[in-house]
This record gives structure tokens, C-alpha cells and sequence, in this order.
């Protein structure tokens, strides 16, 4: 069994939700990077998604295109991206980590060289915003025989149709845009993000994790009493952004905010 | 080439070229534009009213002009010049605007985007949209903005909202990419005008397919004034609308050349230029799968151009395959011959050219004197020189 498939099933199994940071890797330093994945880890996330910088992150909001570019500014690569994923993995085989960026990072890297790669480095998953599964197919059988899965996103206009096509070729969990724009936007609604889980949980077994607009701990427990986990970004990167030259500062206010997410979540199982 | 071309396939892919590389939330757009798109386009009445609309409004068909004195001075092919220039607007983009403004209306849409690099297709999109009536924003990089500020100001009479863009190079790509971040987040209400051959599918064909009008009317004139077929094409290419849709219509007559001119900046050698077919490498960016100037990680690398409207990584994905089936060729035009093209047709000819446009002029000054006097070349010359006029002054020193 996956790594990631393992921790959905010892959380479903006491009723828990996935707490999920991502945050760009390389910013505001590649030296941060490892050192900010251990501390999310005791902070108690179950799976981290590892932002892969790119020149033009056209889903992202602004707070993630800054991080982009100020890792790019560090030199910071899919390449290098693995190396950290890597340097973590020597001191914690268990919290699974999943690539999320962009396609042509991956395509200058060639399929097959960059599945070869992350099964080097123990990629989990691997999310590609702009690749859908009618292209996917190539990437996704090599990566498969590799024992990684890949992660798809669902959004607010997916038909069944298309739930039922992710939930054939997705593995590992399902991602849901809870709302339509780029990440950091606006507002949840939580009447129809629970309308359309239900909707989604029709047409697959696979763990959802909802994100975009998960902001603190009240939003993330909103949020984790309708998925199977919870996605927070922007909120994470803001901390960042706000203290570039006290990275341990950003630190210790990324745990903070964690921290209380992880007690709010784990309030609902206790219900 | 034995077989009829008929590219795209059903997903829109141009070989390995082409396809839909997007987030989910666009899969809906694309799908719902991609079916009125096909609809649509075998519509009597919506061809009758865009026919209608390209000959009254727009001024088509453009006329195809005799460039005989500047034939005759470089030596060689007889010079006929698709004079795009003379549209409404100026430029060949408001032949595709008038198409795409006229399926958001069908498909109900109330808020036109678009994104614009020289303004050209900006000013284009603005002007269709106030004569429907649709609320309209225009994104530009800020560089754009500075160095195309006439254009800027066309917009906004015309009650476009003008966004100036100031995430990556401030160009045509990162236009683009915030017209794509709009329209992510409006996709109910919003139809994207894009503006060249780019983007997922159905738009590089779609594009082309409004733009075809260039070739089908400069295939006739050509029959009709020589009583055959032109021996070459010339074009430039940003993304590469102005180009298809000059070639499109001659793909199957093997004896017409095709060449595609793009913008070597201040020369491919320098790494300062805009020709990705030239010297970039296949990726994805804005959608779809084509040539594109990125590093060896996967970074899109920034672009130079005197023009703004070829200041772009990328290509339209079916450039890509002409290029690699060597149906087409796509040789590049620096900054300082461009503008030797350019002087040479305002002086020649007495028609000032789009910078754009001059990349053409210049490729054609070369390969005129290669070719006999009874042989002929077509140039699209896709827009007016007049937004560059504060380019073309400063350059030479001059305030206006
Ligand atoms: C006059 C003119 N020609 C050419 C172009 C390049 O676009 P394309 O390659 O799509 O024709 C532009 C773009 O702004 C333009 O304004």
C-alpha cells in the first residue's frame, strides 16, 4: 500500500482528517525548506504538498506567484525540489510527501527522467495543475509502475462525468478547488462545498482533500467536517512573506497556526 | 504533402502539438466554447452575420496590392502586399475578434477578456465589444503599456478597463497569464478573446479559422490579377495568427512556399530574442504543447523584441508542426532589419508598417533577389505602423 493510502486509512480508521500544508519550496531560502517540513510535521500534518516553483503559476494567486519567484530567485528547480524532498526522507520515513506544480518543469525533465527521479527521491504523489487526465496518461503509468500516485483536482463545475473519470484515474486522494479563481481568493461557501462533496463522494472511494480558502482554525474545522482533509497555502506563505528576513520567526508562526488547525480538526473526531 | 490536410484531430492536438493543458476549473469553458465553436461555425446564419459584419464594419475584402516600384528596386519576385493595414482598427486581429465576440454573444456571455501585447488585438477586442455592448478589460504588461501607450489610450476611450500587469517580464505572457487567472475565477459570466493561434484548443484552431479569410481572399486576388498561384508566402509571428491565416488556405498546394518570420531581437546568438521555433524546444505553456524559449529546468526565459507584439515565448502549436514536417519554414529578422524593412516600404511604397509587420518587410528583401522576376511573394502585411511612431522617435532620438 502507498504511503499516502496508508495514512487516509489509519486516519479514517479513528475518524481523524488529514491536515495538509503546502508551502513553495525554496522560499524564502532552500535552506529553510527541510527544516520547515520537520517542524509542520510535529505540529501534526499527515501529508505535506511540496510547491514545485515555476516561471508562470497561472493558477496561483499572488501570495504563491511571489513565493514562486522568490525561490526561482534562490535558483530553486524541479531538480532541486527532489533533492529537499530526499534530505527529508533520510529522518522521517513516514509523513508522505507530494509534488504540486506545473507541466513543463516535468516535460524539460523528459516523463520518464523525472518519474525516475521522484522514485529516487520517495515522491508519494505527484499533482500537476495543468495537465488533465485525457493527457495525463503517459505520466501517470510511469509514474504508477514507480508507485507514485497522482493527485487531480476537482472544482465547482466538474460534472459527474468528470468525477467519474478522476476518481478511474486518480490515486491516493482527490483534490477539491472549493471555489472558482486562483488560490488565495475569496471566500468559502460552506452550504455548497458540502452540496458538492456529496455529489463527488457519489462517484468515488477515494479520500477528498479540500482546499483553496482555508484560512485558520475555524475555517479548517468547517472544512474538515465535510472532506476527508484539509488543504491550507496562501495562509502558511503569508507568515513567510511577512517576516523574509526571520525565517525561525515565520517558523514558529506557521506551527502556531497549524497547531491550532490540528486542535480544531481533531475536535470533530471527538464528537 | 499527398493527403487533404486536416489538422487539428478531435482533442486538438497538431502531432504531438497542441491539445488542452489547463486547470480544472477551465475544463468547463473549454468544453462549452469548443461546442458552440463547432456549432456554430457550420451555421448558416452565424456565417451570413459574420460575413456581413467583416465586409461593412471590418472593410474586408482587404485589398492585395502590387508593390511594383519596391519589386523592381530589389530585383527580383514580383511583390504583392495583403494590405490587413487598411481593417478597421488597423490590424488582422479584429478578424477574429469579430468571430469570437459574436460566439460569446450566441453563448450569452456579458463580460468580454482579453489579453494584448502591442494593443493591437487589445484595441480590436474593446472596439467589438462596445459596439455589442459588453463590459470589456483588457490585461498588458506594464512594458507594453509604457511602449504602446497610444494603443492604451484607444482602449479606453473605446470603455475598456485597462489592467497594466506587473508579475514576471510585464509582456504578452504574462498577460496571458492574468487574463487566464480572470478568467479561473469569472468562467460564468466571462468569454476569453484570445488573440492569437495559442491557448488550449479549440482556440489555435478557432483562431485560425477566422483568420483563414486572409489566405481564401489573397488566394483569389492572386488568381484574379496573375492568373496563378503566388511561389512564396512571407508573414510574421508573434503566436502566429496573421501567419496561419495567410497560409492556412494554400496548406495543399505543394508549389506555395511558407515562410515564417520571427523576431530574433537583438539576434538569436545573444539569447535577447523572440523565436522560439528558431531556437527554443518543445514544452507546455498558456494551454498547449509547442515551441517554447525555457531553460533546461522547465523556466519560461524572458523574450526581446523591438515589437511588442512578437515579444512572446511561445508559438501557436500548429507552427510547430508545419515547422517539423518542413511544410513550413520559419527563418527570424532582427530588431535593426526590421527597421530597415520598415523604412524601406514607407519610403518604396508609401505604406507605413506595424513593427510587427516590418519583421516580414525585412525576410522579404532577402528573398526577393533570390527568386526570378516572373515569380511571386505574398506578404501579410498584418498592421499600420502608426502605434509605433514613439518607438520608431525615440529610437532615433526624436521627442514627439
Ligand atoms: C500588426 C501585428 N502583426 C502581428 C502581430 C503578431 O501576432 P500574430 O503572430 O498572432 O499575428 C501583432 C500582435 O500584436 C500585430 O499587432
Amino acid at each position: 500500500m502507498s504511503r499516502l493510502a496508508a495514512t487516509f486509512e489509519a486516519l479514517a480508521k479513528t475518524g481523524r482528517k488529514a491536515l495538509i500544508p503546502f508551502i513553495t519550496a525554496g522560499d524564502p531560502h532552500p535552506n529553510f525548506t527541510v527544516a520547515m517540513m520537520h517542524a509542520m510535521v510535529e505540529a501534526g500534518v499527515d501529508v505535506i504538498e511540496l510547491g514545485v516553483p515555476f516561471s508562470d503559476p497561472v493558477a496561483d494567486g499572488p501570495v504563491i506567484q511571489r513565493a514562486s519567484e522568490r525561490a526561482l530567485a534562490h535558483k530553486m528547480s524541479l531538480k532541486r525540489t527532489m533533492d529537499i524532498a530526499s534530505e527529508f526522507r533520510q529522518t522521517n520515513q513516514q509523513t508522505p510527501v507530494v509534488l504540486m506544480g506545473y507541466l513543463n518543469p516535468i516535460e524539460a525533465m523528459s516523463y520518464e527522467g523525472f518519474a525516475n527521479a521522484a522514485q529516487r527521491a520517495d515522491i508519494d504523489g505527484v499533482l500537476t495543475v495543468d495537465l488533465p487526465p485525457e493527457e495525463a496518461k503517459e505520466c501517470c503509468d510511469l509514474l504508477k509502475a514507480r508507485g507514485i500516485d497522482t493527485i487531480f483536482l476537482l472544482a465547482p463545475n466538474s460534472s459527474d462525468e468528470r468525477i467519474k473519470k478522476m476518481d478511474e484515474v486518480g490515486s491516493g486522494y482527490l483534490y477539491y478547488v472549493s471555489l472558482k479563481g486562483v488560490t488565495g481568493a475569496g471566500h468559502l461557501n460552506s452550504v455548497d462545498v458540502e452540496n458538492k462533496l456529496q455529489q463527488i463522494k457519489q462517484h468515488t472511494r477515494l479520500p477528498v482533500a479540500i482546499g483553496f480558502g482555508v484560512k485558520d482554525a475555524e475555517t479548517a474545522k468547517t472544512i474538515g467536517n465535510i472532506g476527508d482533509g484539509v488543504v491550507v497555502g496562501s495562509a502558511l506563505i503569508s507568515k513567510i512573506e511577512a517576516h523574509l528576513d526571520q525565517p525561525e520567526l515565520a517558523k514558529n508562526e506557521i506551527v502556531a497556526l497549524l497547531t491550532a488547525m490540528r486542535l480544531a480538526l481533531d475536535s470533530l473526531s471527538a464528537l | 504533402m499527398t493527403e487533404k490536410y486536416n489538422m487539428p484531430d478531435e482533442r486538438g492536438h497538431f502531432g504531438p502539438y497542441g491539445g488542452i493543458f489547463v486547470a480544472e476549473t477551465l475544463i468547463p469553458a473549454v468544453q462549452e466554447l469548443n461546442a458552440a465553436y463547432q456549432r456554430y461555425m457550420h451555421d448558416p446564419e452565424f456565417i451570413a452575420e459574420m460575413d456581413a459584419d467583416l465586409q461593412h464594419y471590418v472593410g474586408r475584402p482587404s485589398p492585395l496590392y502590387h508593390a511594383e516600384r519596391w519589386s523592381n528596386e530589389l530585383g527580383g519576385a514580383q511583390i504583392y502586399l495583403k494590405r490587413e493595414d487598411l481593417n478597421h482598427t488597423g490590424s488582422h486581429k479584429i478578424n477574429n475578434t469579430v468571430g469570437q465576440a459574436l460566439l460569446a454573444k450566441r453563448m450569452g456571455k456579458t463580460r468580454i477578456i482579453a489579453e494584448t501585447g502591442a494593443g493591437q488585438h487589445g484595441v480590436a477586442t474593446a472596439t467589438v465589444a462596445a459596439r455589442l455592448g459588453l463590459e470589456c478589460v483588457v490585461y498588458m504588461g506594464s512594458v507594453d503599456v509604457a511602449r504602446q501607450s497610444l494603443n492604451v489610450y484607444r482602449m479606453k476611450l473605446l470603455g475598456a478597463t485597462v489592467i497594466a500587469v506587473e508579475s514576471g517580464s510585464k509582456t504578452l505572457k504574462d498577460a496571458l497569464n492574468e487574463a487566464l487567472r480572470d478568467w479561473v475565477t469569472n468562467v460564468d459570466n466571462t468569454f476569453y478573446i484570445i488573440g492569437t493561434v495559442a491557448g488550449p484548443h479549440p482556440y489555435p484552431a478557432m483562431v485560425r479559422d477566422f483568420q483563414a479569410i486572409i489566405g481564401r481572399e489573397a488566394r483569389q486576388q492572386c488568381l484574379e490579377q496573375t492568373g496563378r498561384l503566388p511561389d512564396a508566402l512571407v508573414a510574421c509571428v508573434g503566436g502566429g495568427s496573421n501567419a496561419i491565416g495567410l497560409f492556412h488556405p494554400f496548406i495543399n498546394d505543394a508549389s506555395v512556399k511558407m515562410y515564417g518570420v520571427e523576431a530574433a531581437g537583438d539576434g538569436v546568438e545573444t539569447g535577447r530574442h523572440s523565436a522560439p521555433l528558431s531556437a527554443g524546444r518543445p514544452g507546455v505553456l498558456h494551454g498547449n504543447r509547442t515551441y517554447l524559449m525555457s531553460d533546461d529546468d522547465g523556466e519560461i526565459i524572458e523574450t526581446h523584441s523591438i515589437s511588442a507584439g512578437l515579444d512572446y515565448p511561445g508559438v501557436g502549436p500548429e507552427h510547430a508542426w508545419l515547422k517539423d514536417t518542413g511544410r513550413a519554414q520559419y527563418p527570424n529578422i532582427t530588431d535593426n532589419e526590421a527597421l530597415e524593412g520598415f523604412h524601406a516600404l514607407t519610403l518604396m511604397e508609401g505604406i507605413i508598417p506595424a513593427l510587427e509587420s516590418s519583421h516580414a518587410m525585412a525576410y522579404t528583401m532577402k528573398l526577393a533577389p533570390t527568386m526570378r522576376k516572373d515569380q511571386i511573394i505574398i506578404i501579410n502585411l498584418s498592421g499600420r505602423g502608426d502605434k509605433d511612431m514613439q518607438t520608431m522617435a525615440k529610437r532615433e532620438g526624436i521627442e514627439l
